[in-house]
């Protein structure tokens, strides 16, 4: 996983709340077997309406999605989180995030950062006035910074100590769990005898 | 301070606790299908990783898999593409697997309960949402990532953020016709999408008592649903007898031992949990949605309302995308919505239970002219018991389609799906836009109100059928 520390970048506005996983990544596209290639499927129904934002030709680039409450509600393919990464996003601002979805964000890189609602509709506004206003997010200040003057926004966030570390370092959770074998090992002899086994090995 | 139940089963699980870190939890199962492990199983790959505890993982076929023709090869080359890869996996890491044609085959979240797999106190995990089904039996049980899945199949272990706990109580009895669907939709359209983020819920009162595991398992798996990380209830003499013989169930004293700690598990008088919500079993009725979301449901008997009504802009412009995609106009009652297609099926309503009451309210009747309906069985073990009872033919004289066993039209991966603009009454869970078929509009309903929309051909519950059904044999 490749480290987060800060980015900065232009944003993409996503005025819609309750946001499900199978809008972010339809169902057909989970038959592929890699984790690339799904940037087309990205909100494949709707970046078929002309207007739809993504569409803007200002708005391409972007790296920073700025959506409604409730983002990511639904299933738990991570296949979402590689479709925004796969088309470009670093990160992803909401007022609040379905739980399976931010774990798997937050396992894969892609910075989950939340604000409050009244930030979110502040960042809408400046992004809507000009595209080309670049959002700041900071994961070592934990900060978001935006556009300049009576209309610059500064939020800080709230992000826990563990994950933070785990992204500024780029950290494989797998790798920092097998440090831990031993007490892996240890509840593995603990565990009663008689619970269920799917096969004898 | 006593412990809710949620907390016990965690506490049992915690491998290892560091101040600052998450806690590392043990797993005790994890359920594997096609879509959400052929990544997982890569990454293990690359790293020289083997799966650790192949006795503690098992796979089965369901998204992908057709219904009709099983025997033939599967036309869709991606789709055969991955079923392949998991076959391919499978052999290679050492998991057992039950692949289309095998008699285990099905829904993995029918497929593990049925095995006896899963049991009460057990750490359940899967890259599902719905693996919450599992919470029926007292497991704590819960979705994941596929990132989450490699680290399972890796270590046996994950690392878990901490849970908040909410109790959901049901008082007193549900009516006559009112079904353990209608009682989740109730309680979904309540909290909302979000209403249980972060949070385990626990199922409480008498009419989650009186549930059978089958209905049990319709609540906890709709959890997810309303944002929940799991949904859990007590296991008791009805998770004990459910289990008791079952494949994997302990057996003699094994059993004894077994049940002695089931028993223990109940959320102590003195436990706290962090938030409450009581509900009135009298006051529920036959519930549907008219949405695009499973919170979006009312009464059947009520209108579809008006996106004005909402106070909340953001909730308000919601209900208004919603009606606009499901082609719905507000203030009309929900009876007279015309369906195209009945699902009767998936993970949430596709078990025996489920399958007999559509059956009692088909029988010696006929489906309304125009209307489709698919009958598919959660697993190959249900369909083959089905078929014994009978209700096969219940279906097929009644016009519906009995199809092989599936994940099937709950979303439309294999062929069967919804066409643009065709409307359906599904038992499944999700009534997203396009989650049937690029364009389709599903109404989530039960069982029984799947049924008797399909004899009147618009939304509708057992007790509109006026007429008197054909004693069968005549
Ligand atoms: S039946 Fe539907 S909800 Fe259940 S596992 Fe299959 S696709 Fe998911």
């Amino acid at each position: 996983m490749e480290p987060f520390t800060t980015h900065t970048g232009t944003a993409i506005p996503l005025r819609r709340s309750n946001v499900d996983t199978d809008q972010i990544i339809p169902a057909h596209w989970l038959k592929k077997v890699t984790k690339t290639g799904f940037e087309d499927g990205l909100f494949e129904a709707w970046r078929k309406d002309p207007g739809f934002v993504f569409n803007e030709p200002a708005r391409q680039g972007a790296s920073v999605l700025v959506a409604g409450p409730d983002f990511g509600t639904g299933s738990s393919r991570e296949h979402a989180v590689w479709a925004l990464q796969n088309y470009g996003f670093k990160t992803v601002i909401s007022s609040r995030f379905a739980d399976i979805f931010r774990g798997n964000s937050l396992k894969g890189g892609l910075l989950t950062v939340v604000l409050p609602q009244e930030t979110v509709d502040r960042l809408w506004a400046l992004t809507e006035a000009d595209p080309a206003v670049e959002i700041t997010v900071d994961l070592v200040e934990r900060q978001v910074r935006a556009g300049s003057g009576d209309a610059a926004v500064t939020a800080d966030f709230e992000i826990d100590d563990y994950t933070r570390w785990r992204l500024l370092e780029g950290l494989d959770d797998i790798g920092l769990t097998l440090r831990h074998e031993a007490d892996v090992t240890a509840f593995e002899q603990t565990r009663p005898a008689w619970l269920p086994r799917t096969q004898t090995v | 301070m006593g412990r809710t139940l949620a907390e016990k089963v965690w506490d049992a699980h915690v491998v290892r606790r560091a101040e600052g870190e998450p806690d590392l939890l043990y797993i005790d199962l994890h359920l594997l299908h096609e879509v959400t492990s052929p990544q997982a199983f890569d990454g293990l790959r690359q790293a020289g990783r083997p799966v650790r505890r192949t006795d503690l993982t098992i796979a089965t076929e369901d998204h992908n898999t057709p219904t009709l023709d099983i025997d033939k090869p599967i036309a869709d080359p991606v789709s055969r593409v991955q079923l392949e890869t998991l076959r391919r996996n499978a052999a290679e890491f050492g998991v057992r697997i039950h692949s289309l044609g095998d008699v285990e085959q099905g829904v993995v979240h029918v497929v593990g309960p049925q095995l006896g797999l899963t049991q009460p106190g057990m750490t359940v995990v899967c890259g599902d949402s719905h693996t919450s089904t599992h919470g029926a039996f007292g497991a704590l049980a819960f979705g994941i990532g596929t990132s989450q899945v490699e680290h399972v199949l890796a270590t046996q272990t994950l690392p878990m953020a901490p849970f908040k706990t909410m109790a959901v109580t049901v008082n007193g009895e549900l009516p006559a016709g009112v079904t353990a669907k209608d009682l989740i939709l109730a309680v979904i359209a309540k909290i909302g999408t979000g209403g249980g983020q972060g949070y385990v819920i626990e199922y409480r009162g008498e009419a989650v008592r009186n549930l059978s595991m089958e209905g049990r398992m319709t609540v906890c798996n709709m959890s997810i649903e309303a944002g929940a990380r799991a949904g859990m209830i007590a296991p008791d003499q009805t998770t004990f007898a459910y289990l008791k013989g079952r494949d994997h169930a302990p057996e003699g004293a094994d059993w004894d031992s077994a049940v002695e700690y089931w028993t223990s598990l109940r959320t102590d008088d003195d436990a706290v949990f962090d938030h409450e919500v009581v509900i009135e079993a009298s006051e529920l009725t036959p519930f549907v949605t008219w949405g695009t979301n499973p919170g979006q449901g009312a009464p059947l008997s009520a209108s579809v309302p008006d996106p004005a009504s909402y106070g909340d802009p953001s909730e308000r412009s919601a209900a208004e995308k919603a009606l606009e995609y499901m082609g719905l106009t507000a203030g009309q009652p929900l009876r007279d919505i015309k369906v195209d297609t009945v699902f009767i099926g998936s993970c949430t309503n596709g078990r025996m239970e489920d399958l007999r009451a559509v059956a009692d309210i088909l029988r010696g009747r006929k489906i309304a002219d125009g209307v489709r309906m698919l009958v598919v069985p959660g697993s190959v073990r249900v369909s083959l018991e089905a078929v014994s009872e009978g209700l096969d033919k219940v279906f097929t004289e009644a016009g519906a389609e009995w199809r092989y066993a599936g994940c099937s039209m709950c979303l439309g991966m294999n062929p069967d799906q919804l066409a643009p603009g065709e409307r359906s009454a599904s038992t499944s869970n999700r009534n997203f836009e396009g989650r049937q078929g690029k364009g389709g509009r599903t109404h989530l309903v039960s069982p029984q109100v799947a049924a008797a929309t399909a004899v009147l051909g618009h939304l509708a519950a057992p007790s509109d059928l006026t007429d008197v059904p054909v004693p069968a044999g005549v």
